[in-house]
Order: structure tokens, then sequence, then C-alpha cells
């Protein structure tokens, strides 16, 4: 039962690190002017809920199955994002906003955002590896 | 950045440009190259920028012809004579002096008394001490003395303006002016006009038929509305004398004959503000009626439509002009009054602060940042040669700093505002640069001395950014047609007057540093048609230049001009009437609409349903079609809503007549504007353009509905004041679509109650649209709106367009721009997408200092504006700026430009209260004082700490931050409408500089004694120049009349005592009880008085785009409170006075 816990959280960290890299790549086409930031947000918008979704459900697992230490590790993200989704004002497009993000160096920390996501994500992944292996070895 | 060796040493008159920039050498003679020169440079005929005082000759005389006609038709001669006789009034009920700001300084009285001479008492006002009439004794002296400094020196050659202008001047005025009359009256004949006169009829039928055509409601209900062509009602607001005095007095007409007045005056108008270049004013007045009319003959034939416009952007290349200009030789004119024409054109950097002011400090003669213009033509000027070679050898460091930097008290310095309005510092550069540098009209940096480092910026706690206004109306530009436009190779900035030649085939970009070839055409001047001198091609003897842009800078064909009306039709609309000055602005405007024979026009209305209106040409009348369903809206003929303007201009003219009784017996009260505003994107999406939105209400159906989200309870709450951002994104997505398609949407909001701008803005911001608001609009009950909106909209319909444009700023290597302020949508990094973009839109941008500036000793920044005339060319307009890079804390506080600060943090604070709090926002404003006065203290060490010291540089700076706290954006405490805020906030957004400055803080000058005043000659007029007063109750003397110049409106102020002669004189009553509640215009009395207060308030009027409406407010006038909060000054129930601000920022100093 365990392991089958950790595989589940490997492989929906393995899509939560694929996306944190297609927020980076897109982020910086914008920052190098490849592609326009209307067509750039649209993208990124659509993935914002997936994310969120898909790190609040490797989160109550982990709670669930009761593995105290990766609950914790994994709550301040959950909580940051789902915060970030709830508090998008309601004439803005989306977390990601055309008309702002070029202001006031959004573009640099939502840079920022995803590459330390990138970080977490593969810090977790190499954990559930780690936890997979204790668990067949045991 | 060093310039060539051989830059500086060409002869006086080397500027002498030709207004043909052709790559081939042109055969013509030079007379040739002088006619087309001034067809090509931005003819006269053009409305002053703002604040010039030389305002080019011809935007004045329309307007004052206009008003002087207006006013004699509206308002009849007073001649019931009433008793008349001096009231003399109570004078212990000073009721409206806030006794409050009087006793917080009275504490400080002694300050004040003692520094007066000569005290003398005021009249009105036993109350006050005798500091309370030392202004008054002040601004008696200052003028006198800053007079006789400048004209004593310099400018007494230039202008006549001292002295009265000799009679033979005079005489030469008049038989000029009844000679230019006639060519007036032969324009006349060819003014297509005629529909005011058959203004009588009512047809009754037409009503009749509109019913029908409203009961067929159907899902498509096709319903051919009869509009009878001759009967329009005549319940509509005709002005019929104003009309016909509109288009008589055409604007090549009158173009023409004030330019002849003033080519009589000074040989070359446009240079009066740069008298270095005007060394002939003894020229005999037949070489300049010679050329007065053959510049006139230009002009008449440059525009037969008598669109102002169209010879604007007609370009400067021979193929459009050379069928107009007229083979009028002036073969005796001397080279130096021809050299000396197009020049003063893009520098104004005389500003008339410096011509007929100066601060309240003398004027030291060696302060040689006022006339930067002098010290390169000591051949032209004997006079002043010695002063101005005396002059080269000083640099700037040792004359500009002390004053700049000089200590100020702030505390006991109560006359910080300066005589006349303040000027753009200059920047600390050597003389050429200096004279090269950009217009600070157009581009204006926070700091005039930019900071090394990142480090010492923030130390000196003060916002860097720029202030733009890139599409100004300007007088006169160079426009330069060449197949190849030089750019550096990696940065794509375009060649300026900041680049360095490393020799005859090379230049090294002053942005990235990149060193390129000259191209083999660019050697080539056409200037002096010689080769070999690239460093004196037009491009790099202007900061300010228009290109004429090659098919390269074009994605698709130039498209046309397009113009789509949006009008709200619901019942609350027609409830308004603001239908009828709408049509009526736009048939009396319907020839001047800036455009080419594509011009492309159409019109959209909607209630609960849309309908559209086809237009084609061969149909007898406009036919009207109802979408009704509109949760799925479609184009019902999509080919024939747009129409050409030319070919339909019957069919347009009919439904503009009949437009605004279509609809008086509708019942409908909701509101489809979404759907309509998907319907117009839809209609406009294949060419792009401008859609003009009407709006009356929230609206209340379709897709972007919106709910009242106002509190009135909560109006005057101090604490938090919600709804300042957008409820639904649909509006932002709306413009994102169409400023993707090259559209813009403009908004005119007419509400009486809340319809949620915050929303609706949205659909403008992002579209790089405008944003006019009337709030409780009404035509008859609320004249001074209904004058407001038909003013408007006569500059808004008639002003320049570009369509189609992209703004891009670049910036020195280090540099870089991380957030930008107005409207616009910003589609990559340092691109602004303009999808219109017109000269009344500024912008700011803020800016950030990446890598350390230690090696460089001058950064430069430079705008193009790429866009589409309304002629179909595709234009670059290009401004750079070149600005010092100092080292030390004191090097950036001298620098400082207290206006371009103001105006950035009210734009940072606008963004601020959105995504934060109003309060924080508040805070953050007065945080900025604080903070960069205590930085400011901290580094002077012999400061005591107790008083509170600023620069001089940024004097003004807490007084700027008070009256934005009390503007209508940010104050709290008072009751103010969520809409008139977010409105204010809006104008903030996207107002150039000197609008937004009148916005926060107005000027008050008293106007009661303007014979007694200095004056300056403008044209043929003599304006007086009263002194600015405090915003403050204690200078409305009850014996005076004050007016507020709030750049959009004037209020003049009656005192009860006023002196009766003023009221009749200047009024036309004959005394005070007798004046009218609402008066809006002066009578034209044939008075010395009258004529001096007319001259001097249509002299202000010049000087911007917008004829600002005019307000006369007695004492018990409703009108009164909007007066009275403008004097921000004094405290009010939530705000401080000036004085105790200051004592609270000196308390958070001390903290």
């Amino acid at each position: 039962m365990e392991s089958v816990v950790f595989i589940f959280s490997l492989i929906d960290c393995c899509a939560l690190i694929f996306l944190s890299v297609y927020f980076i790549i897109t982020l910086s086409d914008l920052e190098c002017d490849y592609i326009n930031a209307r067509s750039c947000c649209s993208k990124l918008n659509k993935w914002v809920v997936p994310e969120v979704i898909g790190h609040a459900v490797v989160t109550v697992l982990m709670l669930i199955s009761l593995h105290w230490f990766i609950f914790l590790l994994n709550l301040p993200v959950a909580t940051w994002n789902i915060y970030r989704y709830i508090m998008v004002p309601s004439g803005n497009m989306g977390v990601f906003d055309p008309t702002e993000i070029h202001n006031r160096g959004q573009l640099k920390s939502h840079m920022k955002e995803a590459m330390i996501k990138l970080g977490f994500h593969l810090l977790c992944f190499f954990m559930y590896l780690y936890s997979i292996n204790q668990q067949s070895t045991s | 950045m060093q310039l060539p060796s051989g830059y500086g040493s060409h002869p006086p008159n080397y500027n002498a440009p030709s207004g043909h920039y052709s790559q081939v050498p042109n055969k013509a003679a030079a007379s040739h190259l002088d006619n087309q020169y001034r067809s090509s440079y931005y003819p006269t005929y053009y409305s002053a920028p703002a604040q010039n005082v030389m305002t080019p000759p011809v935007g004045t005389s329309v307007l004052n012809t206009q008003e002087s006609q207006q006013l004699y038709n509206k308002t009849p001669p007073h001649t019931g004579g009433s008793a008349e006789g001096p009231i003399q009034g109570a004078i212990s009920s000073a009721s409206y002096l806030h006794t409050s700001a009087q006793q917080s300084y009275s504490a400080f009285g002694n300050h004040y008394s003692t520094s007066v001479s000569s005290s003398v008492a005021s009249q009105g006002f036993p109350l006050n001490s005798d500091h309370y009439t030392m202004p008054v004794v002040s601004s008696a002296v200052y003028p006198n003395v800053s007079y006789s400094a400048a004209a004593g020196s310099v400018y007494g050659q230039a202008f006549t303006s001292q002295s009265l202008p000799a009679v033979g001047q005079f005489k030469e005025t008049n038989t000029f002016s009844s000679q230019s009359t006639s060519v007036p009256h032969s324009l006349q004949q060819h003014v297509p006009m005629g529909y005011n006169t058959t203004l009588s009829t009512v047809s009754s039928a037409q009503s009749v038929q509109d019913n029908l055509c409203r009961n067929l409601t159907g899902s498509v209900a096709k319903v051919n509305n009869q509009i009878n062509a001759g009967g329009i009602d005549s319940s509509q607001p005709v002005h019929p004398v104003s009309q016909s005095v509109l288009f008589t007095k055409p604007g090549a007409g009158t173009a023409v004959s004030s330019a002849v007045i003033s080519s009589v005056r000074t040989p070359a108008p446009s240079l009066s503000s740069q008298p270095r270049s005007s060394p002939s004013v003894t020229q005999s007045p037949e070489l300049a009626l010679q050329e007065a009319i053959d510049s006139s003959s230009t002009t008449s034939s440059a525009s037969p439509v008598l669109n102002n416009y169209d010879a604007l952007e007609g370009g400067g290349y021979p193929e459009a002009r050379s069928v107009t200009s007229s083979p009028v030789p002036a073969p005796s004119v001397p080279q130096t009054s021809k050299a000396s024409k197009p020049f003063g054109y893009g520098y104004p950097t005389l500003q008339p602060g410096y011509q007929n002011a100066a601060p309240p400090t003398p004027v030291q003669p060696s302060n040689s940042g006022h006339h930067p213009g002098f010290q390169h033509y000591p051949q032209q000027y004997p006079g002043v040669n010695q002063l101005s070679s005396s002059l080269g050898g000083l640099s700037l460091q040792h004359s500009q700093q002390p004053e700049s930097l000089r200590p100020v008290n702030l505390t006991q310095d109560r006359n910080i505002l300066p005589v006349s309005s303040v000027p753009a510092p200059v920047p600390n550069l050597n003389s050429d640069l200096r004279k090269l540098n950009c217009s600070p009209d157009s581009f204006r940096c926070t700091l005039t001395n930019i900071p090394q480092t990142q480090a010492l910026l923030n130390k000196a706690k003060l916002p860097l950014g720029l202030l733009l206004h890139p599409f100004r109306d300007l007088t006169q530009l160079p426009v330069i047609t060449s197949s190849t436009i030089v750019r550096c190779r990696s940065c794509r900035t375009y060649i300026n007057p900041f680049v360095s030649f490393i020799d005859q085939r090379r230049w090294k970009c002053n942005l990235c540093y990149r060193v390129n070839d000259v191209p083999e055409e660019f050697m080539y001047n056409p200037l002096t048609r010689s080769y070999g001198e690239p460093h004196k091609r037009p491009e790099v003897q202007n900061s300010t230049v228009e290109f004429i842009a090659s098919s390269d800078y074009m994605l698709r064909p130039p498209q046309p001009a397009v113009y789509l009306f949006v009008l709200d039709v619901s019942h609350n609309a027609v409830e308004a009437g603001y239908l009828t000055i709408v049509c009526q602005s736009l048939l009396e405007n319907l020839d001047k609409l800036p455009g080419d024979s594509r011009t492309r026009i159409g019109f959209i209305t909607f209630d609960s349903t849309v309908q559209f209106y086809n237009l084609q040409e061969g149909l007898s009348q406009p036919q009207m079609l109802i979408v009704s369903d509109i949760d799925d809206i479609f184009l019902p003929t999509p080919d024939s809503l747009l129409v050409n303007l030319h070919e339909s201009k019957e069919l347009i003219k009919d439904l503009l007549n009949a437009l605004p009784n279509m609809f008086t017996n509708t019942r409908e009260t909701h509101s489809a504007l979404g759907p309509a505003l998907q319907a117009a994107f839809k209609l406009m999406s294949p060419t792009g353009g401008r859609i003009s939105v009407f709006q009356t209400q929230l609206p209340s159906l379709g897709a972007g509905l919106l709910h009242s989200r106002e509190d009135p309870n909560q109006r005057s709450s101090t604490k938090v004041v919600q709804h300042l951002g957008p409820a639904t994104d649909f509006y932002k997505k709306l413009a994102l679509d169409c400023s993707g398609q090259q559209t813009a949407v403009d908004l005119f909001l007419l509400s009486s109650q809340y319809s949620d701008l915050a929303s609706l803005a949205c659909m403008s911001k992002y579209s790089a649209g405008c944003i006019y608001y009337y709030p409780s609009f009404h035509r008859s009950h609320n004249p001074a709106q209904a004058e407001k909106l038909q003013k408007d909209l006569k500059r808004y319909l008639t002003r320049k367009i570009g369509f189609e444009a992209v703004m891009r700023i670049r910036c020195t290597k280090g540099l870089s721009i991380h957030t930008f302020h107005g409207n616009f949508f910003v589609r990559s990094t340092d691109l602004l997408s303009l999808a219109n973009v017109n000269p009344d839109a500024g912008f700011a941008v803020q800016m950030s200092i990446e890598e350390s500036l230690t090696d460089t000793s001058l950064v430069c920044f430079q705008t193009a504006l790429l866009y589409t005339s309304s002629k179909g060319e595709r234009r670059i307009r290009v401004h750079t700026l070149c600005l010092p890079v100092v080292s030390s804390l004191a090097d950036v506080y001298a620098g400082a430009d207290v206006q371009a600060v103001v105006c950035l943090l009210a734009n940072m604070a606008v963004d601020r209260s959105v995504s934060s709090s109003l309060s924080d926002a508040r805070d953050a404003l007065v945080n900025a004082v604080v903070d960069s006065l205590a930085a400011y203290m901290s580094t002077a060490s012999n400061l005591q700490q107790s008083m509170l010291i600023a620069p001089n540089s940024l004097k003004l700076f807490p007084l700027y931050i008070l009256a934005l706290l009390k503007q209508k954006a940010f104050r709290t405490g008072m009751s103010t409408r969520l809409d008139d805020r977010v409105y204010a906030m809006c104008q903030m957004k996207s107002q150039p500089l000197v609008h937004l400055m009148k916005m926060i803080h107005p000027n008050l000058y008293r106007i009661d004694k303007l014979i007694d005043e200095s004056t300056i000659h403008v044209n043929d007029r003599v304006v007086p120049q009263p002194p600015l007063q405090k915003l403050s109750a204690e200078k409305l003397t009850r014996e005076g009349a004050f007016l507020m110049d709030c750049g959009s409106i004037f209020y003049i102020w009656i005192g009860k005592n006023c002196d009766n002669n003023f009221i009749k004189d200047v009024l036309g009553y004959p005394n005070y009880a007798s004046v009218p509640q609402k008066m809006t215009q002066l009578p034209e009395v044939d008075a010395l008085s009258s004529e001096r207060t007319r001259s001097f308030i249509s002299w202000l009027r010049d000087s911007r785009s917008l004829s600002p409406v005019l307000q006369v407010i007695k004492d018990e006038n409703p009108a009164k409170t909007d007066f009275f909060q403008h004097l921000i000054e004094d405290r009010t129930e939530a705000a401080f006075s000036y004085y105790e601000f200051l004592l609270n920022i000196q308390q958070q100093i001390c903290k």
C-alpha cells in the first residue's frame, strides 16, 4: 500500500516537474520577446489549476497515509498555490495577467517562483524515490 | 561621449534646414526650397504647444475670433443700469476665511512682518496681521525685478514686449490684416454649408415612423427609417451663430491673416522663443509682407478642404507638395533671416517662466541655465557677446548648483511659489548638448542628473523615471524622407544628436556603444548640399525628428482612418440629451475628421438591442438594422455598415440629423453595452481604427453586465475604499482583443449615477484609448458639463490621430525600465502597443539602474513612436534625451525635477491604491517626502536638525504631495463618489505632465488689477502677467477677483466688495448683486481691463490643447465648494493645512 502511495506521488511529482519546466520555458520566451504577453499568459493560466490540484492531491495523500514530515514539507507550497489562485483580483485574467506581467518586475518574480518550485519538486522527486526504495527493501 | 573636433566650429547659419531631405541633390533654387520648407514643416496653423508663450499665431487667433464672436452673440450688451454704487459690505463678516489656518500661522507672524520692508495694510481684513500682506507687496515688486533683469540683458533685443510697439508697426499690422481678410472671404465660398439654414421645420411624420420602427423589433427587423432630409427638429439646441463662425473662419483663412500680422512683428514668428536666431528685427516690412503672403498662399492652397490636420500630416516631401508651393520668389531675403526661420521649433527651452519671470531670488546674469541658446551665436549678438563668451567658459557646476541646492527652510519661508509657472530644470550639460537636447515638454526625467549606481539612487529616495508626451502637437518638426533610416545594428537605436562620429565613416551608438558604419547616402547632406558631413544631417542636428518610414516598417498596407461611434440610446441617455450635442458636433466637424479619401465611418446604437445603420452609397436614406439576439451578436450586413465618409456623406448627415429624435419616446431602460462592443469589435477587426463609445449608465444586459458596487455611506470613509479595480475581466479581454486588431476604444461616460467606471475604463486603458467622464450630465440642467462635452468633442474629433502605433523606449546600457504607466498594452518587455495614439496622451515609465554607470558621463533615452498617419503614411517620431551622470548625492538633489517626481509618484500611487489599498498609497506618498527630505538633511551636515530644510530644487515637493493627497483620487474623509475617484486616477495615469500639474496644483491669479501688471506681447496682443498666488483662502480678499486655472476649467471668483468698475467692465454687469449665478462667458466690453482680462484668459487657453470651460463664482454659488476645495494650503475637516503638513513631516523625520 505504502509503495502504491509513493509511486503515485512520484508520477504526480514528475508531472509537476514538467509543468514547472514548461512555466520557465514559456516565461523566458516572453522575456526574450519570442511570444507576446497575451498568448504567454493564456498558455500559462490554463495550467495553474492543474498545478494546484496536482499538488493538493499529493499533500492530502501524505496526510492520509500519515507521512507527517512529507506532508509538512508540502503544506506551505500547496497553501501558497491555493492562496495565489484565490487572491487573483476579479478584474484580472488569471494568475498571469498580460497587462500586469511586464510591470513592477512581475515577470521576474514569476520566473523566480517557477524556479523555486522546480527545485522543490526535484527534491520531492528524490524523496519519493528514496521512500519507494525503502519500502521495497524493507 | 566626445563630439568630433569639427563639430563646434561650423558657421553660424549651419542649421539652415530645407524641408526637403531627399537623397537626390535638389536642383531647385533656394527660394523654392524655402517655400517647400514652409509647407513641409508643421505649418503655422496648429494649436499652441502647452506653455509656450510665443504661441504660433494661428491657433491663437482662431480661438480668438470664435471666442469673441460667441461672446458677442450670446450676451447682449447690458444696458439696464440699476443703481450703481459701491457696496460696502460688512468688513467683519469675512466668513470664508479659514480662521484656523490663520491661527496656525500666527505663531510665525514675526518672521514675515519683519521681512517686509513696507507693510501695506490689507483693506478688507482687520484680522490680518502684517505678514499676510507681504505677498501682496512682494508680488508687486517681483515682476519688475525680474523684468529688468531679463529684458535688460538679453531679451530686449528680441522682444518689443517691455515697451509698446512702435506706432508704425501698428499701422502695418492693420493694413496687412485688412489685406488678409480678403483671403478668408474667398475661402468662405468653398465651405459646404447650408444645413443650418433649414433648421425650422419639424417633421411630425418622422416620429410616427420612428415609433413604427420601434414596434417592429423582430429578430432581425429591417425597417426603413424614413428620415426626412430637410426636416430637422427645431428642438435641437442649434448654435447658429457659433456654427457659422466656425465655418466661415476656416483654419486656413485665419491662418493667413495671423501669419501676416505676426510676420510683420517679428520676421520669424516661431522663433521668438529663441531670440538668438532673429537678428533682423529691423527687416523691412515689404520683405516681411512678401514672405507672409508667400507662406499664406502656400498654406491656403495646401488645404482646400479646410482640414487643419491635412497639411499637418501632409508630410515633408516634394511629391505631395510641389503643386501647392507658390512660385513667389523672395530673392532679396537676407540669408540670415532665412536661416533663422526654421529654427526655434524644437527647443522651446525658454519657457514662459524664463521670459517673463524669475524665481523670487533675483536672477543672476551668470545663471546660464536661463538662456541656453545664446552662447552659440556670439556673432549675431555682439551686444551679448561678452556675456556669452564669459558664460562659455563657465561650466554649469558653478552657476546652477548653488541655486538648486540652496537650502530652503520650509517652515519659515512661506513664499516658495515662483512668480510665474515652475520651469523645468535644465540638465547640467555642456552648452552644445544642452542646445540639442529634447524639449522638456515632450520628454522629462525625474532626475536630470542620473545617479551613477542603484545604491546612490536608493540613498536619494527619489524615484527615477521618465515622463513622456511623445505625440504632442508640435508647431514645427523636421520630417525626413530617406530611403535608409540609419540605426544601430545591434540595439536598433535611431541615429541622434548624441552619437559620436569616430571618423567620417563610422559612428558609435550612444546607447549600446557599438560602432556602426555610416551608409553612403548618409554622407550627403541635403541641407548644405555638400558631401562628407554626416554630422550635419538633420537627424544629427535635431533631437526630435520624424521619419517617413519605408515598407520595411509595415506589417500590412497602412490602414485607412476608420471611425465607429457606439451610442447609448436607452431611456436614460435620451433623458440626458447628449445625443443632440454629439450629433451636432459630428456634423460640424465631419469635414475636419483627420483622414484621406479612404476614411470610413459607421454608427451603432444600443439599448436592450443593438441597432446598426446601413449607409451604403446609393440608398435614398439610412437603413436601421436591429439585432435583438444579444447573446450571440452578429453583423447583419458586414459590408455596408462602415462606409466611405466622402461617398456616403449625405446619408451620414441625414442620419446625424435624425438620430437625436429617433429615440425620444423610448421606454427601454436596459443597456446592452457588452454585446454592442462585441459587435463593434467584429466590425472593426478587419481594418482597425477608433471606436468611440458613449455610455450613460451601468451596463445591465448581456455579456459584461455590471452590478452596482458603491455603498454611498462609504463615500467619506477614512478607512478602506473598495472597488477601485475592475469587477470583471470582460472589458479587459475585449480591450486586448481590440488592441490585437489595432482598434482603440475611447469611452465617454455621461452618467448621473454610479456606472462602475473602474470596470468600464479597462476597455480604454488597455486598448490605448482615452476616457472622458461627465458626472451628472444633463444637457439643460447642467450647462457647464454640456459645454465641456461640446468643447471636448470638438478637440477630440479634429485632433491628430495615429493608427496602428507601437512605441519603444530605449535607454543606455545599464538602465532598465521596469514599470509603465499610461493607456496601452505592453506587448513585450519594452514595446508598447498603441492601437491609436493621440496628442493628448502622456506616458510614464519607472527605471532602475541595473549596472553601474561609472564608465560613462552621459546617458541617453530614446522613444520611437511608429504610427500610421491619418493620411496613410507610416511615420516614426523619435525623441532623444541626454542627461549627465553624477556620483554625489548632492548633485542628484540638484538635478531633481520636482514636477516630474510628483507626477511619477502620482502614477505609482494609483497603482498602489488599486493593487493594495488607498491608505497604503497615501502613506507611500507621505513617506516619499519624509524619506527624501531626511536623506537630504543627513547629507548636509551643517544644517540644524530642528528645522525642515529642503534643497531649492525640491522646495515645492511637500506642497505638491499635499496637493496630491487632497486630490479626488487620493483624498479620504471627504465625500467622494467612487466614479469621480476612479476617473481622477485614470487621468493621473494618462495625462501628460503639463496637464497633470495643473490638475494637482492649479494656478491662482488675481485679475482685478491686471492693468497694473507687467505685460508681455504675444503676437499683436498685450498679455498681462499677474503673479501666481498661494492656493489659500488668505489670499482671497473680498476686494479682489481671482482666476483659478485648473487645466480643464477656469474659475473666476468674485469677492463681495469687488470694485464695481471691474464688474462692470469685465463681467458686463452693473454691480456684484446682478452678476448671475451661472455665467460661463466674459462679454466683450470696450475697456482696458476687459481687454486685458480676455487677452490673459485666451493666452492661458492657447497654451493647451483643450479649451477649458469658464465658470464665474460668487459667494453663494453652489460651485463655490469646487473652487474652495482646490485651495489646498488650507485646512479642511479631514486634511492638514500646508503648515500642519510640514510640521507632521518634520516630526516624522525626527523620529
